[in-house]
């Protein structure tokens, strides 16, 4: 069978309609949290895993899938109407999208990032369709040493090769690798650093320390600034319908946002907001109106908005063909899958063809959810940019809590939700990221038992570890990423990594 | 994030507590794992060795970090509201203690209102009915309908108990 035949299979199962019921509520929720500021992709996938434990597997995962999607396409509407970007994948779309609604053009700006969300979308769901076929056929060739290199090149990228600083991304890194040691060794059965706390013998909680660093860090930090005003709503004055000279200049950079966001995702190099700087910045130095960028170019808005979503397509690569997340929200829903007793990889495609094609066939149809809840429904969404901001957060710390209760109502759970939650403002205050903490916690026993392992297929001998070509060219790579930064940064270069800062999702 | 002045003399605090939790995290994780039986076998490498690893990471970035505390020296930093912390902090501890003697609705409703005061909802009169009628919809639509377990308190019995027609 060939991709086409895998994905009308896929098809088949998708349009179910119990599936397509979970792909709305996924797409919805998407959109809703994409447009909130202060709650994520990443921190929604989190919030709904102790409350899907008992649905179909299939389907939450599918629901899961669309609410990153679905956040993709959400988060420029706060961008360009409010100028506080929903998530962390539009901060660029304000740049220009909201001197774009400041002129009363924000229906055009709206549209183009709609309509650039979707081709994107569609066009990145595709490539998913095919490239991960061959993913699939390189992986089954990977030993545990290859992964764990691959493992390494993923900490190295998410952690400090873009950002302010690398010892701060390595320090949230080792804080994530410290948490994960933490319960019973996988290979042993060892109880490490559980210091006889019955509860600590299972490990860390993904949810746990997603929901308190994502909402109640978050909260407190937002709270405690001093200057924190309102940001008024735009209303959203004319037609949102664009003209054919806004069409005229999006569509070439809709495919340039695809064309660079997919390669991004799909590589352990960081999430969608690096792809939308990366578009940005091309749109920038493309256009034959360099002028006009700072002041309302439909280009700045049309680019970065399309690679947001071809990235986060194509984060899905590594994902379902290695079981390795790139980003927070990829990480949590890897703890999704791991909750269903499911592990992506190579195998997954070979054992559960069914739920791997619904998944890829459920993301195509999403997009044409997606394009609907977007343009005719936009007013709706902005209605929710109007909700006070005590009744936001109180409402968020209180789904907050609920799904840490849900998942274990013990007074050490919460206990634990209180202490991460500090630990998450005071991260963000400091300038510490969040992404590495989650990756590390998620990745970091994975990637220790790739290597014991490797270890023990070589009886100890660490050469073993670039003994492989693929193994040694990936830890070679990680190496570059790690000393490349850091040399950049001496020189005083560091201000366009700062500017590539990967957050949360 | 943060605007750095360098000039000044004397080294950044927030950058020297940084280092020591870090150094503090990587002794107690070698003290964790010195305790484990050596079970390397043909590996070599058992359950303590990787957190010695990590343990010397830890180690290592706590060592830069002093470093760096001293090369950058003070590093001014916008001031934080502390009132508004305090309430969320406030809030989640209260729900904490309260959560398995007054049920969910109670406890996150506080929660509710604890929040909503730090982001200036001060009227507590409000806001916590409010809060714990929110919770008790929340509470009825994952525990009734979802089949989430979330403990139960008074208030939920009483809800059940109107439900079932009888009190519970």
């Amino acid at each position: 069978m060939n991709t086409f035949d895998f994905l009308l299979q896929g098809l088949s199962v998708a349009l179910d309609p119990m599936i397509l019921l979970y792909a709305l509520i996924g797409v919805t929720l998407g959109t809703a949290v994409g447009v909130l500021p202060g709650i994520g992709p990443a921190l929604t996938v989190a919030l709904l895993l102790p409350v899907t434990y008992g649905l179909d597997p299939a389907g939450s995962l599918i629901m899961f899938a669309g609410i990153y999607y679905g956040g993709m396409y959400g988060g420029s509407t706060t961008s360009i109407l409010l100028n506080t970007p929903g998530e962390s994948a539009s901060i660029v779309t304000a740049l220009e999208g909201n001197k774009m609604a400041r002129a009363g053009r924000g229906g055009p700006a709206l549209a183009t990032a709609a309509i650039g969300s979707f081709i994107a979308g569609l066009a990145a769901t595709v490539l998913l369709a095919f490239v991960a076929p061959t993913v699939v056929k390189l992986a089954l060739v990977f030993g545990p040493r290859d992964y764990f290199a691959l493992m390494v090149l993923a900490f190295v990228t998410v952690s400090s090769a873009f950002g302010e600083s690398a010892r701060k991304g390595l320090i949230s890194l080792f804080i994530g690798l410290a948490l994960a040691l933490v319960g019973i060794d996988q290979l042993t059965g060892q109880a490490r650093l559980s210091f006889g706390v019955p509860q600590l013998l299972d490990g860390i909680e993904v949810t746990t320390l997603a929901v308190a660093m994502f909402a109640v860090g978050e909260a407190m930090f937002v709270t405690g600034k001093r200057d924190a005003v309102d940001d008024e709503v735009i209303a959203v004055k004319g037609s949102v319908w664009m003209t054919a000279k806004d069409w005229a200049r999006s569509w070439k950079p809709w495919l340039r946002g695809t064309i660079i966001g997919f390669p991004i995702g799909a590589m352990p190099a960081g999430g969608a907001d690096i792809a939308t700087f990366l578009s940005y910045a091309a749109e920038k130095k493309m256009s034959k109106h360099p002028e006009e960028f700072g002041n309302g170019a439909i280009e700045g808005v049309a680019g970065p908005e399309a690679a947001n979503n071809a990235s986060a397509a194509g984060t899905l690569v590594p994902l379902l063909t290695l079981g390795l997340p790139t980003t927070a929200t990829a990480a949590i829903m890897l703890a999704g899958f791991q909750q269903f007793g499911l592990q992506p990889g190579p195998l997954l495609f070979a054992t559960n063809p069914q739920l791997v094609w619904g998944l890829i066939a459920s993301l195509l149809i999403a997009n044409f959810m997606l394009l609907v809840l977007n343009l005719p429904l936009i007013g709706l969404w902005v209605k929710l940019l109007t909700i006070p901001r005590p009744w936001l957060y109180a409402g968020i710390l209180v789904f907050a809590t609920l799904g840490t209760i849900g998942a274990n109502p013990s007074p050490v759970e919460l206990s634990m939700l209180l202490i991460f939650g500090v630990m998450g403002y005071a991260m963000r205050l400091y300038g510490y990221p969040i992404a590495p903490v989650v990756v590390g916690l998620i990745l970091g026993p994975m990637a220790e038992q790739q290597l014991r392992r490797a270890l023990s297929i070589s009886q100890g001998d660490l050469t073993t570890l670039v003994g492989s070509p693929v193994s040694a060219t990936l830890l070679a790579l990680s190496a570059l990423a790690l000393i490349v930064p850091l040399i950049l940064r001496a020189r005083g270069k560091g201000a366009v990594l700062n500017q590539l800062a990967s957050d949360e999702d | 994030m943060s605007g750095s002045t360098p000039g000044t003399r004397r080294p950044d605090g927030a950058t020297l507590v940084v280092a020591v939790i870090l150094a503090v995290i990587a002794v107690v994780i070698w003290r964790d794992a010195a305790r484990l039986p050596q079970a390397g076998g043909y590996a070599g490498v058992g359950p303590a060795d990787v957190p010695r690893w990590i343990a010397l990471g830890l180690g290592g970035l706590s060592l830069w970090s002093v470093i760096e505390a001293f090369r950058s020296g003070k590093v001014e930093r916008e001031a934080q509201n502390t009132g508004p912390i305090l309430w969320i902090v406030g809030g989640l501890a209260a729900q904490l203690a309260l959560l398995t003697t007054v049920g969910f609705s109670i406890a996150t409703g506080l929660l509710f209102a604890a929040t909503a005061r730090a982001f200036g909802k001060r009227n507590l009169l409000l806001t916590v009915p409010v809060g714990i009628a929110f919770a008790l919809v929340v509470y009825l639509i994952f525990a009734g309908l979802l089949k989430l377990s979330l403990p139960a308190g008074p208030l939920e019995d009483l809800v059940w108990g109107l439900f079932r027609g009888t009190p519970a």
